[in-house]
């Protein structure tokens, strides 16, 4: 009984460190229409800057600073947000496309520089020993997880709160001004191209958050923790959740990494070891048919985004 | 003399990305949408040619190639069965959005699902590990003064300037070619003028499909097959597409040399471990300096 407690736990919080990235995509894609194919770049930039600010010192390695952990979380996300400006600047400008192209681009050679920059990032080792918040305190590993939990919980929750805040402010409803009908956007003095690239770089940085907390958690990283499907995921959790909607995207998470988890398990018990490679395949494409279902069938997703009147609209 | 190695290796790399950019281009200026899923096309093009091989064997190497008259069936079979997946792929997902209405950028998440489940379903049927069409060994041969290619290699550059030579005349004369070149520039204008779309799309991808069929051949030539060769492939025929120029066949082909140059230099300086970043560096630079690529025009 414990045993099947503590996996709810543990899977609860990554959900919910997913759940992060696609509140961050949403407003890239369901709010704003930005495609970002390369989720899992900006979350690799998070998780590795995390790990380089906070890991104590160590010969071999360039950084390893020992920073606290509220320094290596801001510093992920600042990372995370330069590194998107970057790529923003350069693709924002062009067709929607370019964007996709690019930030594919940028989740390769970030990839590659986890691998190759051992004196930074550890290369395919990796970097263990990643200092976990306060895990001096517990002595079991159930204990930390059921406090991770908790703080994910809060971190989850304020992030849901500002984003509402955001989305209904001004500056949220310029956004889906500009996703509509750009041009009357523009003619009404707003400029697309600014209000884009914020959007942008606001979702990245919490792709980054989301990596640092993710490191966080495991208290080791490594680049075969950022695979190209991780992207996939997140765009299936908030195509399927309901793009556009935060509660969408939440739920998204849950159901996708569900799936996930469940058909993991099952295609493991039901298929022979000699067909492990086979039962992944398969594991990918009931992902791939999801989200293609979902788009040919129920383009809203689970739970779509809600229309909005505005409450002069009668006057 | 490495240099004028890394050049030739560079122009070879280049031909292929070449084959496989055009359709990036077609998909870009055609269907305009970044067709995440070309790149499955290649893998599935040289996997489709390997049924062939295992049933005709690679055949008896013929002058000094590896292989046989079997061989080029194998590949003209592919590219013509891949033509065909690709219009399948299209019928079963790309019709059904373009038909609703769908939001452009559907296309492109519906095509990483694609993707996705193409490359996959090579996995469930090959596995994950590597193949070669044949096992002849072949020496090198000293084409220019410390320049070494295999007979293979320059088969593969022979035709790939044949194919691109035959596509421009296709493009320039054929009454599709003309159809494909007004849907470029304006679909609307092209529909008013009698051309019937769907038509025209229909052959767009048969022929994205059968050139990508023979890129992925040829990345099976050299040397081997396995389930993420076109995937891998993918960012350098995006740079290329838009380095090129997304409108014209010289800016693909022009667009694929730089590429694969870009990528077989760079290992002179900054190691092998960046090679495939290469590709990305030039699509920033492109993006930045010239977005609409070397050949395109500014709208």
């Amino acid at each position: 009984m414990i045993g099947v407690f503590s996996y709810l736990v543990f899977f609860a919080c990554i959900v919910l460190i997913l759940g992060v990235m696609a509140l961050g995509l949403n407003l890239q894609w369901g709010y704003t229409g930005l495609f970002n194919a390369g989720i899992v770049g900006f979350y690799a930039i998070g998780a590795y800057a995390h790990a380089i600010l906070v890991t104590a010192p160590r010969p071999d390695l360039i950084g390893n600073f020992g920073l606290p952990w509220i320094v290596g979380i801001v510093g992920a996300m600042a990372a995370s947000a330069l590194a998107a400006w970057i790529v923003g600047l350069a693709t924002i400008r062009l067709r929607g496309d370019y964007l996709a192209i690019a930030t594919f681009g940028i989740a390769t050679t970030i990839q590659l520089v986890t691998l190759n920059w051992d004196g930074l990032t550890g290369g395919a080792q990796g970097l263990p020993a990643i200092p976990r918040p306060l895990s001096a305190w517990f002595g079991s590993p159930l204990g930390f997880n059921l406090f991770y939990l908790g703080l994910l919980i809060a971190v989850v929750g304020l992030v849901y709160w500002a984003l509402e805040r955001i989305l209904r402010s001004p500056w949220g409803r310029v956004l889906k001004a500009i996703r509509e009908d750009e041009t009357a956007a523009i003619a009404l003095g707003k400029s697309a191209r600014r209000f884009r690239l914020e959007a942008f770089v606001l979702g990245s940085t919490l792709m980054g958050l989301a990596g640092a907390l993710y490191v966080g958690f495991i208290g080791f990283v490594s680049p075969f923790d950022f695979l190209p499907i991780l992207t996939f995921q997140i765009w299936a959790m908030v195509i399927v959740g309901g793009s556009g909607n935060n509660k969408g995207a939440l739920l998204g998470a849950l159901v996708i990494w569900g799936i996930w988890a469940a058909s993991g398990v099952l295609i493991a018990k039901l298929v022979p070891p000699a067909y492990a490679a086979q039962g992944g395949a398969v594991q990918v494409i009931l992902i791939g048919l999801l989200l293609v279902a979902s788009l040919l069938f129920r383009p809203r997703g689970l739970i779509g985004e809600v229309p909005v009147v505005s409450r002069h609209a009668d006057d | 003399m490495m240099l004028a190695q890394s050049i030739a290796d560079g122009i070879l790399t280049g031909a292929i990305i070449a084959l496989g950019a055009i359709g990036v281009s077609f998909g870009l200026q055609i269907l305009k949408f970044a067709n995440f899923a070309h790149s499955e096309l290649l893998t599935w093009g040289a996997y489709l040619a390997l049924v062939f091989v295992a049933f005709a064997g690679p055949g008896t190497p013929t002058a000094e190639l590896s292989f046989g008259w079997q061989m080029m069936a194998a590949m003209a079979l592919a590219a013509l069965l891949t033509g065909c997946l690709a219009w399948l792929v299209d019928l079963l997902i790309f019709r059904r959005l373009r038909r609703t209405g769908a939001h452009p950028m559907s296309l492109v998440f519906a095509a990483f699902g694609a993707a996705l489940i193409m490359r996959h379903v090579v996995v469930m049927i090959w596995g994950h590990g590597t193949h070669f069409y044949t096992r002849e060994l072949q020496i090198a041969l000293e084409v220019l003064p410390g320049v070494r290619m295999l007979p293979d290699q320059i088969f593969i550059l022979g035709l790939t300037l044949a194919i691109v030579v035959a596509l421009h005349l296709y493009l320039t004369y054929s009454r599709t070619g003309i159809a494909m070149r007004a849907m470029a520039e304006s679909p609307s204008l092209a529909r008013a003028c009698g051309i019937e779309v769907e038509s025209v799309i229909r052959w767009t991808w048969i022929l994205s499909g059968a050139l990508a069929a023979t890129a992925g051949v040829f990345l099976g030539l050299t040397p081997q097959l396995h389930p993420e060769m076109g995937f891998s492939l993918l960012l350098a025929l995006f740079a290329a597409s838009i380095l090129g120029g997304t409108g014209s066949l010289a800016g693909a082909v022009v667009g694929g040399l730089l590429v694969g140059l870009a990528e077989n230099l760079s290992v002179l300086f900054i190691g092998s471990g960046y090679k495939t970043a290469m590709p990305f560096l030039v699509l920033l630079l492109v993006l930045f300096f010239r977005p609409q690529g070397l050949f395109g025009e500014k709208t």
